[in-house]
């Protein structure tokens, strides 16, 4: 096991002057910032401005890209994740994810949450742990009288509080997700919504959301990204963390003009 | 439409040749697609009917001897199609675990891209060989080669009946090999193409919870393509069992009936090949009987396929 680092009190993952490139292309550069422990923290800012690249350094997700490299240090409980001794399908397992499409497994409704927890070596009833997953994410009752049907026979809300709960099943510590609402109805969206608050009494939750009403109602922290060019670099923008604070502080009364002008929708 | 336009637009209305050249457009293709049913019935019904006469006299018999007697006229199938049989089963055997293992080897970023490219673009050159020259490489390098790993298994296992004659040469072993050499290329590529398919967000989520590569591979990505692989491994086999040219040259052609697949044997197809030159009488029909033997039976191999191929289809 890697060394101990020393990490704030109530900080579950901080990041330590983290740069992400892909290949020689820099999507991200020196980002710090200490995700609190038990709170919804939401990553917004414009298109193209490398939230989504970040939130998938959080739980090594970015390893599956061919000539993804990242620089710096992420921490969790006090381990970088990216020392060469950590394993990723373990970080992957104490931090999930849910997508930006929904993407339930080809298999039935039943099976999509029993092969996460399987893989995970779970050993207690699978027919509970399927039933208190669907519960927590609020789609046990769209679900209990179609276990055995496939998880495309659901509809996209549907789906994607399917994934919700897959990745409920396997109890990680945080969980990830990546614009889980791009593709959703307003109703599918405020019942996510409702999810989320009822998750964030046990996990960390870290949110990707371009959508600022969104922001405002799950999130205690706010995350503001920017994008700019960069003298001699060529192809594309850097992104950068300009500013993060509470939820509150950040839409009423920001520290910097440019997070003000987004978030009143003047760019983006 | 009644109002003439006189906009900018000449096609609001399509003319008259433009509706002829769809419409006769859409007889051609009736009439193509008229041509390859007629082909394929009228081979079943000349087959069909030039071997009535051996049909008459073996009936089914046929299928469970082993006489082929020129001389005495007896003929009965049952060593070309144990031949058959064996060797597309037992190289369907080999070539699975190897074509799929290669598919999912060059597409899942196991290895760096160019080699992975490399072995890719050497499986598809693989498919060019003729299979002439298949044979004679077979005859000249292969069996040669083969024939001490050959002996040292009679003589171990010898008492198993699959290794329980000395191999000699030509022998049904090669031509197993002969014919793993030519399917592997089918499967490969197939289910290269059909884990292709299977969409990244898959992967994401599989990976997402914590499954590891081999998890992913296994319980995700091969049960989603499984459909094509399927397809692909019956459309092997069907290759294998109609493969002519290369067997031929390497099982020896021997009518006399044994289990062991170190001695020589026969096909369908290798026996059709080798005969019909100088085959008259019952010998054509018999020959007849046993090619029709043969369509059936591929013939089913693809309808099986087919049925395999939409019962196992996922929706993603
Ligand atoms: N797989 C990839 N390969 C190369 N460049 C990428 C890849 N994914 C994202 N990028 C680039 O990184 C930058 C940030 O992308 P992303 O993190 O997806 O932004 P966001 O989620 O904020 O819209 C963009 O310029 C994008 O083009
Ligand atoms: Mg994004």
């Amino acid at each position: 096991m890697p060394r101990k680092i020393k990490q704030k009190k109530n900080i579950c993952i901080s990041l330590e002057n983290v740069s992400i490139s892909y290949g020689k292309f820099e999507a991200v550069r020196n980002i710090y910032c200490d995700l609190p422990k038990s709170k919804v923290t939401a990553l917004i800012g414009p298109s193209g401005c490398g939230k989504s690249t970040v939130l998938r350094s959080l739980n090594r997700m970015n390893d599956l890209i061919p000539g993804c490299s990242l620089k710096g240090r992420v921490l969790f409980e006090g381990i970088d994740l990216y020392n060469p001794q950590i394993d990723p399908v373990e970080v992957r397992r104490r931090i999930g994810m849910v997508f930006q499409q929904p993407n339930p497994f080809p298999k039935s409704i039943f099976e999509n949450i029993a092969y996460g927890a399987r893989v995970n070596g779970y050993t207690g009833n699978l027919n509970e742990l399927v039933e208190h997953s669907l519960k927590k994410a609020a789609v046990w009752d769209e679900c209990k009288d179609k276990l055995n049907d496939s998880g495309y026979s659901l509809s996209g809300g549907q789906q994607q509080r399917l994934c919700i709960a897959r990745t409920i099943a396997i109890e990680p510590d945080v969980i990830l997700m990546d614009e889980p609402c791009s593709a959703l109805d307003p109703i599918s969206t405020l019942k996510i919504e409702e999810t989320i608050h009822e998750l964030k009494k046990s996990y960390t939750i870290i949110i990707v959301t371009h959508n600022m009403q969104q922001a405002l109602r799950v999130s205690d922290m706010t995350a503001f990204y920017n994008a700019e060019e960069l003298e001699g670099v060529s192809g594309g923008k850097v992104g950068y963390l300009a500013e993060f604070n509470d939820t509150e502080k950040i839409f009423n009364s920001p520290d910097h003009k440019t997070t003000q002008d987004y978030i009143s929708g003047k760019f983006g | 439409m009644t109002s003439e336009n006189t906009t900018k637009y000449s096609l609001r209305r399509r003319p008259k040749s433009e509706k002829l050249i769809d419409e006769s457009f859409r007889k051609l293709t009736i009439a193509m697609a008229a041509m390859v049913a007629v082909v394929l019935v009228s081979i079943l019904l000349v087959v069909f009917f030039e071997s009535t006469e051996a049909i008459g006299r073996y009936g089914l018999s046929f299928l469970v001897t082993s006489e082929w007697n020129p001389v005495t006229d007896e003929y009965g199938a049952f060593t070309a199609i144990y031949g058959t049989m064996l060797t597309s089963l037992a190289s369907l055997l080999i070539a699975i675990p190897l074509g799929v293992g290669t598919a999912i080897f060059i597409t899942e970023n196991i290895i760096p891209e160019k080699i992975r490219n490399l072995v890719g673009l050497m499986v598809e050159l693989l498919a060019a060989i003729p299979s002439v020259v298949l044979g004679l490489w077979a005859i000249m390098v292969m069996e040669p080669f083969l024939r001490p790993f050959l002996k040292q298994l009679h003589e171990n296992l010898g008492w198993i009946p699959i290794f329980s004659s000395e191999p000699i040469g030509p022998g049904v072993a090669p031509a197993i090999l002969i014919l793993v050499v030519m399917i592997l290329p089918i499967i490969t590529s197939i289910s290269r193409d059909s884990i292709n398919q299977v969409p990244d967000k898959l992967r994401e989520a599989a990976y997402g919870i914590g499954a590891t590569r081999w998890s992913t591979i296994f319980n995700i990505i091969l049960p989603a393509a499984i459909s094509g692989i399927a397809g692909g491994i019956l459309l092997a086999l069907g290759r294998a069992m109609g493969e002519t040219m290369a067997v031929t040259m390497i099982i020896g052609n021997s009518n006399n009936f044994s289990w062991s697949i170190l001695s020589p044997g026969y096909t369908i197809s290798a026996l059709l090949a080798n005969q019909f030159g100088e085959a008259d009488g019952s010998q054509v029909s018999s020959l007849m009987f046993a090619a029709l033997i043969l369509m059936i039976l591929t013939l089913v191999v693809n309808i099986f396929a087919q049925w395999i191929v939409k019962k196992l289809s996922l929706k993603y």
